[in-house]
């Protein structure tokens, strides 16, 4: 066992065949330790298993081979408690309200009527959905969507967020500000961050430390350390070293995603749907 | 009021009016067919009368039962059923052929399983429904994006939990769908059942008035009928168009 | 034989195996007033198709529902195709044709017996108007869901009206209008069996609903054997046919 927050020994993932085949080698093996409090990225070419690698640590897929340690407790296919996850695609509940959604993560804690809508109130507040409390899903726009996908899982108050592409579908400008949000977030919180974004300067800003995967099957090919001071939001794009760990992580990662496109030429689709 | 809804009306008014038309002139004569006017007045004499109130209330509230039986049954078996793929393949040939075979074959089995009370009928209400409800939730089920099941592992609901609040509130529509089909394969079943073998219900009346070219009677109820299961129909259709329309649908 | 085939070989086998051990079992509970087990109706039914008096009720049948379901198709398809591209029309009529679909229509014999008579004309009315509107409504959605893009790539193509039709429009919207075609069969066989029941002197739906009338057991689990075995046969053939093309189309 070790002290760190999360820790991952030898994963491997082999989504098994349908017809009793050879399967198909998703993820590892990774070994990975991430600090308590620390705001960890992935960045990786597509379809490299890096939302694979998140689905394995949140315990929504068992690993192939290895251990996943969450706290010091094994992860084993079953969800612990004090983890919250922002999933690539719209995770909205169609059928509730901005403020219902939010909400439903609340369903189980042991919180006086009030208090919960308080929190609602707040993380509604800090996501900056107030005037769409009462609005349903389909009135938003996709980046408010996701906004409301990320405030359930605040609500929670989780010690370990696992955001698969958050930003995804936002614009660049938009994208710059929900940086800083999220990075407010985090030091408010004191939750362990983990990233995964295809955005290199994303990655840059955000982020401690950035591991780059290799092509499927996804491996960490490359772990760089950024040394941002805890306190910093986006303008540390100005600074002089961005530059320097932009290039170096596009350096390692454009030699894998030039593998994966004559992957994809070959007729291998790796693109969800 | 919108154009849509003028013409509607309008097609409607006309229809109707064509009906009165031809039955005026005698191309449609008596024997076949009333007037529609005339068969509204009759449905409110008869109505007023309550002469035929035991019958309504008894198809009525056995047709209600036997579609309550049929939703919940129904929605019970499709939540089981969803996850086992062979057991559905099995049973989709069954599905695909039990709509086209008449039930009605096996009243009279009930009838000796459960005596001659309203049991039968109900049954064979029932036996209608329940398919209708189970293909179109199942349909539903199939349909809950693979994101939505995930957070509700994430939120770590159990299985139960999972189907009220997250798979079943997501297949909504589709439930709705086959409640629509029940609704309209209950009362076949009821009214079917009755016209065969019963001693009573708007069926039995029915019939009964053919056979005494008692027009005043049949064709009041047969309206009535009509409008309460285009009623039913168009209230759910209404509640299908508010919960799509709050996704954006 | 392919896997996929093998499957559903297996599958129909167990399926026919279940539901013949829940009959026998189900007679064993009910008892003989109530029905016959499967191998006393199998020997009942292969005696009763090889009686002079049956095949006319056969006949008479399958002539009925076969017109019926040529009404069925060809009025359903025009309706569908007409109201599918006309958008007034649909926004107009689609409703109607949705709550005339949610008619209990057993309601409605007498007076189609009033209006035809007894016989012939009747049942395939029956039958008809089961049919119409299931195919009429996915013939309708078949339309109105082939994705603009296709009829954009034809149009670059430089199609004429026909080519469009032929190779564009018909293809797309093929797999749902089967789908239609496979609903309308379904029910207007059973609108068809309907108003032989309620409606007619002859017909299997006749010898069936006389079955019940004299509580002839016998009679009533051949007979109902019989549609059983067609309808499942038929369907079954069809939703394999159904399958296919939805597994080509996106
Ligand atoms: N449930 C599954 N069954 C079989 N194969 C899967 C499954 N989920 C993912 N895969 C495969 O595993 C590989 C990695 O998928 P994953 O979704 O982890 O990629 P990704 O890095 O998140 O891609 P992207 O950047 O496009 O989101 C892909 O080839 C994918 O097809
Ligand atoms: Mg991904």
């Amino acid at each position: 066992m070790s002290d760190a927050h999360v820790s991952l020994r030898d994963v491997t993932k082999v989504f098994p065949a349908a017809n009793g085949g050879e399967g198909l080698h998703a993820l590892g093996p990774v070994d990975l330790d991430l600090g308590k409090g620390e705001f960890f990225a992935v960045v990786g070419p597509s379809g490299c298993g890096k939302s694979t690698l998140l689905e394995v640590i949140a315990g929504l897929t068992p690993a192939s081979a290895g251990t996943v340690e969450f706290e010091g407790w094994r992860v084993d296919a079953d969800i612990p408690d004090g983890i919250g996850v922002v999933f690539q695609e719209d995770a909205c509940f169609p059928w509730l309200s901005v403020e219902q959604n939010i909400a439903f993560g609340l369903r189980k804690t042991a919180l006086a009527a009030d208090a919960k809508q308080r929190r609602v109130r707040d993380v509604i507040d800090l996501m900056g959905l107030g005037d769409f409390a009462k609005s349903y899903p389909a009135q938003l726009s996709g980046g408010m969507r996701q906004r409301v996908c990320i405030a359930r899982t605040l609500v929670t108050q989780p010690r370990l967020i696992l955001l698969d592409e958050p930003f995804g579908a936002l614009d660049q400008q938009t994208r710059l500000l929900m940086g800083d949000e999220v990075l407010r977030l985090w030091r408010q919180t004191g939750a362990t961050v983990f990233l995964i974004t295809h955005a290199l300067d994303e990655a840059t800003m955000l982020a401690d430390r950035i591991a780059v995967m290799s092509a499927r099957p996804g491996r960490l090919i490359d772990v760089v350390q950024t040394n941002w001071p805890r306190e910093r939001d986006s303008r540390i794009v100005e600074r002089a070293e961005f530059g320097a760990i932009t290039a170096r992580l596009w350096k390692t990662l454009r030699e894998e995603s030039l593998k994966t496109m004559a992957l994809k030429g070959a007729g291998q689709a790796a693109e969800p749907a | 009021m919108s154009r849509i809804t003028l013409y509607r009306v309008g097609v409607i008014a006309a229809a109707v009016l064509l009906l009165e038309l031809l039955c005026y002139v005698r191309v449609i004569d008596r024997i076949t067919m009333q007037p529609p006017h005339q068969i509204v007045r009759d449905l409110f004499v008869i109505l007023a009368s309550g002469k035929q109130n035991a019958a309504i209330l008894k198809t009525l509230s056995n047709a209600s039962i036997a579609l309550s039986l049929a939703i919940v049954v129904g929605i019970l078996a499709a939540v089981a059923l969803h996850g086992y793929r062979t057991v559905r393949e099995t049973l989709d040939p069954l599905f695909a052929t039990y709509y086209a075979v008449p039930i009605f074959a096996f009243y009279p089995l009930l009838i000796v399983l459960f005596g001659l009370g309203d049991a039968p009928q109900i049954g064979i209400g029932f036996m209608l429904g329940v398919v209708a409800v189970i293909v179109n939730t199942l349909n539903g089920l199939d349909r809950v994006p693979r994101v939505l099941r995930k957070t509700a592992r994430i939120q770590r609901l159990g299985t139960i939990e999972t189907a009220l609040k997250v798979a079943l509130p997501c297949a909504a529509p589709y439930v709705l769908t086959g409640v629509k089909f029940a609704v309209a394969y209950s009362l076949i079943g009821i009214i079917g059942a009755e016209f065969i073998m019963s001693r009573g219900g708007m069926g039995y009346e029915i019939s009964f008035a053919y056979n005494n070219f008692d027009n005043a009677t049949m064709y009041p109820l047969i309206l009535l009928i009509l409008i309460v299961s285009i009623s039913i129909n168009a209230t759910l259709s209404w509640w299908e168009k508010v919960l799509l329309a709050r996704r954006g649908l | 034989m392919s896997t996929e085939s093998w499957k559903s070989a297996r599958n129909a086998v167990v399926l026919i195996a279940c539901l013949l051990a829940g009959w026998q079992a189900l007679y064993w509970f009910a008892g003989e007033i109530a029905m016959r087990p499967p191998l006393a109706t199998l020997r009942y039914t292969a005696n009763l198709v090889t009686t002079d008096a049956f095949w006319p009720h056969l006949s008479e049948t399958m002539r009925a529902f076969a017109i019926a379901l040529a009404i069925a198709v060809a009025v359903g398809l025009l309706t569908g195709f007409w109201l599918g591209f006309h958008s007034l029309s649909r926004q107009v009529f689609e409703p109607m044709l949705v709550a005339i679909y949610s008619i209990p229509k057993i309601t409605l014999y007498p007076v189609l017996l009033l209006a035809f008579g007894l016989g012939m004309p009747a049942k395939i009315a029956f039958g008809a108007i089961h049919g119409i509107i299931p195919v009429a409504l996915f013939t309708i959605n078949a339309v109105r869901n082939i994705k603009p893009i296709l009829i954009k790539t034809g149009r670059v193509h430089r199609l004429g009206p026909l080519d469009m039709v032929r190779s564009i429009l018909f293809p797309a919207a093929l797999p749902e209008i089967f789908t239609g075609f496979r609903v309308g069969f379904s029910l207007t066989l059973i609108g068809t069996l309907l108003g032989e029941m309620f409606a007619a002197q002859r017909g299997l739906g006749y010898l069936l609903m006389t079955a019940i009338g004299l509580h002839n057991v016998d009679l009533i689990m051949a007979v109902t054997l019989l549609l059983i075995v067609f309808a499942a046969v038929v369907s079954t053939l069809l939703l394999a046919i159904d399958r296919r093309l939805h597994r080509r189309s996106v």
